[in-house]
């Protein structure tokens, strides 16, 4: 759990110090408390599970919000 | 009331808008309030990283206790990203299941890929969305898509942003007259007439972006896309006359015309 790991984020490559949570993830990407949606993986991240479900070297990860669109 | 009903909810508005292409967000909120509609669509994309931290998001100027946000695919080109991207606007906007969904052809034309589409919205509603597919003017996809229980078909009008108005009012009425969830018209509106046609015809609503967000004054075309999708889905209720292209029929009496003088 403290070793450092490497994943890619919105697709750049980024490392951390140790496997943070997901809520340690925002909060380091200064996302917290926006209104967003994760995905690891190809898969839904519950927001539910956000404090306890950590990143693992080598995940895909995708952080979206809303924009505007038609 | 004369209502649109969609996925079992009901709305006064039979306008949708989208919620791109505008200057700022302040110009985004004015026009959707202008314009009336409840219904709005936004597009989900990978957030800036380290970016913007404290700008406004879009959700906090169009919030979801006011709006029924309707997420969209937009630049997705398979049915496997369409559904990707759903579950995540799922689960951004806390279990919603109203989507806009719409795979694309190719980056010239934006024309919908209809085996992609059909793809999606059978995954898309075995997984409980409520679907409301953007699809080509073809009778036959529609229906077929009503078939995998679709909530409501969105044939185009035109192309995406090209502004070209109802290029093929016939199919859209093939459509209207075959199917039995609501028709919108999605894309390709111009100006307020195209959108009053397109109610005349029959549809249920209207969804539309570029129509109001590059028009020279985009609150004020709010406002008229407002007033023209009223007018026409009251004139289609109200039944207009039968054409007469070889006979004219005065309007005033035609007896008690007064004489010559003396």
């Amino acid at each position: 759990m403290s070793a450092p790991i490497r994943i890619t984020l919105n697709g750049a490559p980024r490392e951390f110090p140790a496997a943070l949570t997901f809520h340690e993830l925002l909060d380091n990407l200064e996302l917290a408390g926006k209104r967003l949606a994760i995905e690891r993986n190809g898969e839904i991240v519950p927001r539910s599970t956000f404090a306890d479900s950590r990143l693992a070297d080598g995940d895909y990860i995708e952080v979206v919000i809303a924009v505007g669109g038609g | 009331m004369d209502k649109l009903v969609v996925a079992g909810k009901t709305y006064a508005s039979r306008l949708l808008v989208g919620t791109g292409k505008y200057k700022d967000f302040d110009e985004t909120r004015r026009a959707i309030e202008a314009s009336g509609a409840e219904i709005v669509t936004v597009a989900i994309r990978r957030t800036n990283i380290g970016q913007n931290a404290d700008e406004p998001s879009l959700l906090e100027v169009l919030p979801p206790s006011k709006y029924t946000i309707l997420p969209n695919t937009a630049g997705c080109y398979t049915a496997q990203d369409a559904v990707r991207t759903l579950r995540l606007a799922r689960e951004l906007l806390e279990g919603r299941a109203l989507v806009k969904l719409e795979v694309l052809g190719d980056q010239q034309s934006l024309y919908p890929n209809m085996p992609e589409t059909l793809a999606a919205a059978k995954t898309l509603v075995a997984e409980g969305f409520q679907v409301m597919a953007y699809c080509s003017d073809d009778p036959i996809m529609a229906k077929q898509l009503e078939e995998l229980g679709c909530v409501a078909v969105m044939p185009l009008a035109s192309l995406i942003g090209s502004g070209m108005g109802i290029i093929n009012p016939w199919n859209l009425q093939i459509i209207i007259d075959r199917v039995q969830v609501p028709v919108l018209v999605d894309a390709g509106i111009g100006t307020a007439s195209d959108a009053a046609i397109a109610m005349e015809l029959g549809c249920d609503g209207v969804l539309m972006n570029t129509a109001i967000a590059k028009a020279k004054e985009p609150v004020r075309m709010a406002r008229a896309m407002k007033l023209a999708v009223e007018a026409g889905r009251e004139a289609f209720l109200a039944g207009r006359m039968a054409k007469k292209p070889y006979e004219a029929s005065a309007s005033s009496p035609q007896s008690g015309l007064i004489q010559k003088a003396g």
